[in-house]
């Protein structure tokens, strides 16, 4: 699919732009990363190696396992408790750290925990399973929430009635918004989330250029596609014109997936979410609308969990605002590993940290 | 988390489609995309076709980049 020919064109195109990227930007600057996945697409092709000394890659709060507050995995681990509860949940979620506990100790002891690849399985979970209720940990970004969505839709029309989901989706825009407002945050361009903008389209980035004369650039996973985006960027900051772009058109449409849009506002609504390491931000969340509330856990299956407040030296949420690089961070490496995570940004595959520590350190200047 | 693959759906039915991604044969729902048929390729995230993916587009980008590697 229009892929280069050979390894050698490959490393032509990529030197070509390096070169120009280079040329373009003749001051430090700043661009952060908003996606997990662009996160380690960044670390495995070597980028932020390749790229002038004078180009630095930040990562932004774009892994949802990470920004997931510990009162969600407390409440998770409520539920799986319930001897009359199977849990559903992508395997990310697994490790993350709650107040006392993870929902990998709670399955060690014996609770029903189930790893799914899609949300859809919960329902033939729910279909062999009558007598038990299965709540699904629906988490996730723009790309995510529809198919969580879609899940309830097709609940409905099954009439299975012991399926629920525990929603804590979020959405990208307002998380931008807060960060561009916090003085310690200096950005200077945004690669934005290809696979979020494939449902949302490239209008609710608007705002950066519009309000905060910011370079955006739609970006997509492969080497190419990232150093084609900063480039973008590196123009756009030249020529000091930012706009959106998009440099992901085979699969960002400027208007996204109108379908999935209309299925997920059919089943949820803005609401103010809490991000891990940010706080509460207004309409950066989803909730279930009223009349999906009888596939909504917390109103079927109300729980009153206590979220003790953890004394700890973890700096995720500087971590995940890019205000520090996770080596600043006096647990990182030491305390805090892949297979003993202390904070979320170590237990997603994409979460900063983990990226970091399994990648090498590498060239990362940004709040030293 | 928003890691996605592209697939070629060789089979649909109703609201699902088979698709075939490096071989290998999985089912996903076309909830999301119910306009995608037999021999699209599609973007596929969490057993979901989430969006079609536009060839001539792919092609196009590296066309432009090989130009541009020709002048530079």
């Amino acid at each position: 699919m229009g892929l280069p020919k050979n390894n050698n064109e490959t490393k032509e195109m990529a030197q070509s732009l390096i070169r120009e990227i280079d040329r373009l930007i003749t001051k430090p600057v700043r661009l952060m990363e908003v996606c997990g996945t662009h996160t380690v697409a960044i670390f495995r092709a070597g980028i932020r190696q390749l790229l002038p000394p004078q180009v630095d890659l930040v990562s932004g709060p774009g892994c949802p396992v990470c920004v997931t507050p510990d009162e969600y995995i407390d409440k998770a681990i409520a539920y799986a408790s319930r001897k009359d509860v199977i849990l559903t949940t992508f395997g990310d979620m697994l490790r993350v750290p709650g107040s006392t506990s993870s929902l990998g100790e709670v399955k060690a002891t014996g609770a029903d925990i189930r790893v799914v690849y899609s949300p859809l399985e919960s329902l033939t979970i729910a279909a062999q399973n009558p007598h038990k209720k299965i709540i699904f940990l629906a988490v996730g970004f723009e790309t995510t929430a529809p198919t969580a969505a879609a899940t309830v839709l097709a609940t409905k029309k099954q009439n299975l009635t012991n399926l629920f989901l525990l929603s804590a989706h979020k959405i990208v825009p307002p998380a931008l918004k807060v960060l561009l407002a916090d003085p310690a945050v200096k950005i200077d361009g945004f690669l934005l989330p290809g696979h979020v903008c494939a449902i949302t389209g490239e209008r609710p980035f608007d705002f950066l250029p519009k309000t905060y004369h910011m370079p955006a650039v739609v970006a997509g996973f492969e080497p190419l596609d990232i150093l084609r985006t900063i480039y973008r960027l590196a123009k756009q900051i030249h020529d000091d014109r930012p706009a959106v772009e998009n440099e992901y058109k085979w699969i960002v449409k400027p208007d996204g997936n109108p379908a999935a849009r209309q299925i997920l506002s059919e089943v949820y609504e803005p609401t103010d979410a809490v991000w891990r390491g940010i706080g509460t931000i207004p309409d950066s969340g989803l909730q279930m609308k009223d009349q999906y509330s009888a596939f909504d856990a917390q109103v079927v299956l109300p729980m009153v969990t206590k979220t003790i407040a953890k004394k700890t030296a973890c700096r995720c949420g500087e971590v995940l605002r890019g205000i520090i690089k996770p080596t600043a961070c006096q647990l990182f490496g030491k305390d805090c590993v892949p297979e003993h995570p202390i904070g979320a940004c170590m237990v997603s595959v994409e979460g900063s940290c983990a990226a970091w520590y399994k990648y090498g350190s590498g060239r990362y200047t940004y709040g030293t | 988390m928003c890691l996605a693959v592209p697939a070629k759906i060789i089979d649909k039915k109703d609201q699902m489609a088979v698709v075939e991604v490096n071989s290998i044969q999985r089912q996903v729902s076309l909830m999301l995309l119910p306009e995608a048929g037999i021999g699209d390729f599609v973007l596929i995230h969490a057993g979901f076709a989430i969006q079609a993916i536009d060839e001539e587009e792919a092609n196009l980008t590296n066309q432009l980049l090989r130009e541009m590697n020709g002048i530079a």
